[in-house]
């Protein structure tokens, strides 16, 4: 039988911490047993552009890359990144979306308009929508920052990894200092 | 930096590129690398450097980079040197030469290219320099293959006695898979002075001679390259086969898992003898390859039939969509965006040093030559501060070129603008040229203190070593003056007011002159100072003259009147249409808007 392989794009700004989320969910499949390669560009990325990070994982993955069409879920770390990677996914996939807003540059100069209409345009091509506002769970785990543990969160709940896998990943990733906050911002993510 | 990396084996563990190159040179008894950072490429050396017992440096430029390679090899070391794509031109000359001495001990040189031009202003395709200098070239397609294939380019380095290229592109330096990592070999000392000076002094009389062995040498590559085993076939699917290489063998496999392969770990020279047998096995065969055609190109010289860039594109990187729609002529169904979306091109950060200087400079009504770094991103809008990138350290002689052309038409009116790790790369000659030919031009070194657009990495001004040694960092304005320029002068970009008169100042002075912007980058931790205080806008006396939203800082935003609810709408000037609103959450304090603003609405946060 041929062994299915599966795709997750992780999009955001730079500075959210969309590359650490990955690299603790690839670390958490690899440790679950999956062959597991994530993709990503640094360099002019970081300053303030968009950031994304294919995920692919199944018993043996070719491609670091996902092609449009092929993504299960989309998680956007910001509203509008959700719809500039949409047609990265399946028809049916699922969109996760924190709800938090970063103007563009066009739009802080006042040339351009932020889409008020992201979500029910989503919801219109999408059956499976989430919207969660993540920097309020965050802050109430202790750690404004902690809006990527959070997002992991939600994704945990559309992946078969036991919980513990995913206590240690997040362990493993953070300072000892705000470990705490970033495991309660996860259960947090992971409970609604 | 100075943390040293686990040394011993221990398990499987997900690995970038880079880091499996750097993994795979230490394991194979490599202490030596030299380098200078560039997109994609930076990681490699940064990695390496923090293994136990390792020498890696980061050296001006990526010429310097390669002559201290050389000089390890020949001193018997196995040397490790990494550059991105173009900085291979900057090492260029001693490449095409050391081809001809070989290398003594074991050179290999990365070469981390950039398809689809990422974070680079080119997307040369670098395996043409293995056919141009007559360097093999291997070429992995993930991390595991990154750390074996290292290795087997440095036996192959002592082997042949040649510099060996390993290429990377950005998907295979910045992508995370499962690498097994081994033990390290025993390290030998190999090192010793030995003289033999026919082989190491390229004068005509001698070169003549070396000449001929390198294409001895080429011979000897070509028959290893027939038996080498990670030049692989799988045959599957006699009907078509692929001929590929690196991470477009993986995209190919995603889409098309049951054709069959001709899978190249070696990219220069050709195994022309199973290329034919490869023919001969499967019927319609595609060559698929990023960039130039450069299979397809030696492969239809054979006289064989194969299908490449008459469906594959020649520009960017490809994904395995791509490769679908080229090869079956089907797009993947897929829902797209019914909106338009603004774009979000990366930024200067809130509170970086340049965006007051450059505010200033696209004041002045000057042309500025730009120069490669995080300030040449300051050529978007609002701040259209810089007008011309081409390569690092192009700024200073097209400035000169420019001030010299113009004559009197351009006094007054040329500026240069150049990083101070760029400048130290490959500024100071254009520099003493300036002088020296007597340009009329002003130079802005924009000093951040470090190498801020690959990371944060060590220079010869910050006075420390890529290992974190303490060191003596060059005093530029000594430098700047004993080049022959006669006026250097140090400003504080932060300082609007007195950026402005000293860069006015200098451009009325006939001459060139140099002015260092200096303050660290805002990202900088070393270089950290107290914190600021946020600032906001003051509804009651902002007059929306837009002054601040002319900065381009990403908290500072526009909000029309027509946007917001009445309440919050406070009219301080007759035609005023909207205000200003800073996110105190992104802004840290530099001040640089508020000292724009004419009305006094911009203040601290209480």
């Amino acid at each position: 039988m041929k062994s299915e392989v599966k795709s997750i794009l992780m999009a955001g700004v730079g500075g959210q911490g969309v590359l650490r989320a990955s690299d603790i969910l690839c670390q958490v499949m690899m440790d679950s047993g999956l062959d597991v390669k994530k993709s990503e560009v640094h360099g002019m990325a970081q300053r303030g552009g968009c950031v994304t990070s294919h995920v692919r994982y199944g018993q043996k993955v070719h491609s670091p890359l996902a092609k449009k069409g092929d993504v299960e879920i989309l998680l956007a770390f910001e509203k509008l990144e959700t719809l500039r990677y949409l047609d990265y996914l399946k028809p049916g996939g699922i969109v996760i979306i924190n709800d938090e807003e970063m103007n563009p540059p066009s739009v802080n100069l006042g040339a351009a308009a932020y889409p008020e209409t992201v979500v029910p345009i989503v919801r219109e091509r999408f059956p499976s929508v989430i919207v969660v506002n993540a920097p309020e769970l965050a802050d109430r785990a202790g750690n404004r920052r902690a809006v990527n543990t959070v997002l992991l969160g939600v994704l945990s709940k559309y992946l078969k990894i036991e919980e513990q896998q995913w206590e240690k990943g997040i362990r493993d990733s953070f300072p000892p200092k705000t470990v705490d906050a970033n495991i309660k911002a996860f259960h947090l993510g992971r409970g609604i | 930096m100075t943390a040293s990396r686990k040394n011993g084996a221990a398990g499987k563990r997900l690995m970038s590129g880079n880091e499996a190159i750097a993994r795979g040179a230490y394991e194979c008894g490599v202490r030596f690398g030299s380098g200078y950072p560039g997109t994609p490429s930076t990681e490699i050396m940064e990695e390496f450097a923090r293994y136990e017992g390792v020498y890696a440096e980061w050296s001006p430029n990526e010429k310097v980079a390669l002559e201290v390679g050389i000089g390890a090899a020949l001193a018997g070391a196995r040397a490790l040197v990494t550059m991105k794509h173009v900085g291979v031109n900057v090492a260029a000359d001693p490449l095409f030469t050391v081809s001809y001495t070989g290398t003594n001990g074991a050179l290999v040189i990365v070469s981390a290219d950039d398809p689809s031009l990422h974070s680079s202003q080119n997307e040369q395709d670098n395996r043409n320099y293995a056919k141009f200098a007559k360097i093999p070239m291997l070429e992995p397609a993930d991390s595991e293959e990154a750390r074996q294939f290292i290795k087997i380019a440095f036996e192959m380095s002592e082997r042949f006695d040649t510099p060996v290229f390993l290429r990377s592109v950005t998907r295979l330096s910045h992508s995370k898979a499962v690498v097994t990592p081994e033990d390290p070999v025993p390290v030998e000392d190999r090192t010793a002075i030995n003289i033999n000076a026919a082989k190491y002094v390229m004068v005509p009389f001698n070169a003549r001679v070396r000449r001929v062995e390198v294409e001895k040498r080429m011979n000897a590559l070509r028959e290893f390259a027939e038996t080498f085993p990670e030049n692989r076939m799988e045959i599957n699917d006699p009907e078509v086969g692929i001929i590929t290489a690196g991470m477009c063998y993986h995209y190919a496999k995603a889409a098309f898992r049951d054709y069959s392969y001709l899978k190249l770990g070696m990219v220069y020279p050709l195994p022309v003898g199973m290329i034919r047998e490869f023919a001969r096995k499967v019927k319609k065969i595609y060559v698929l390859e990023e960039m130039d055609p450069f299979f397809e190109e030696q492969i239809k010289a054979l006289g064989i039939s194969v299908i490449g860039k008459e469906i594959f594109p020649y520009t960017g990187e490809f994904d395995p969509g791509i490769v679908q729609t080229a090869i079956s002529g089907t797009k993947p169904e897929s829902i797209s965006c019914p909106v338009d979306i603004p774009p979000r091109p990366p930024n200067l950060c809130p509170g970086c040093p340049h965006r007051g200087l450059f505010h200033v400079l696209s004041r002045l009504k000057t042309f500025v030559t730009g120069d490669i770094g995080c300030y040449t991103l300051s050529f978007m809008k609002p701040l259209e501060g810089l007008h011309s990138c081409i390569c690092m350290g192009a700024s200073i002689g097209m400035a000169h070129g420019m001030s010299k052309a113009l004559g009197e038409k351009g006094r007054g009116k040329i500026v240069g603008v150049i990083g101070d790790s760029t400048f130290l790369h490959s500024g100071i000659t254009p520099l003493l040229n300036l002088a020296y030919n007597k340009g009329d031009a002003v130079i802005v070194i924009c000093d951040n203190r470090t190498t801020a657009m690959t990371g944060m990495q060590e220079h010869p001004g910050t006075g420390y070593t890529l290992q974190g040694e303490k060191t003596k960092p060059v005093d530029l304005k000594a430098l700047i003056t004993a080049l022959g320029i006669d006026s250097v002068r140090v400003v504080d970009p932060y300082d609007l007011k007195v950026t402005r008169a000293v860069l006015k100042e200098e451009l009325d002075r006939p001459g060139p002159s140099v002015v260092i912007s200096q303050r660290a980058c805002v990202l900088f931790k070393r270089e950290a100072k107290a914190a600021r205080k946020p600032l906001r806008v003051n509804p009651d006396k902002c007059i929306g003259c837009r002054s601040c939203i002319g900065l381009g800082c990403p908290p500072i935003a526009w909000r029309n009147f027509s946007e917001l609810p009445p309440e919050q709408v406070k009219k301080n000037a007759k035609k005023q249409d909207g205000m200003a609103v800073i996110d105190g959450t992104l802004c840290n304090g530099c001040t640089v808007c508020q000292q724009l603003c004419k009305v006094g609405a911009i203040v601290e946060e209480d």
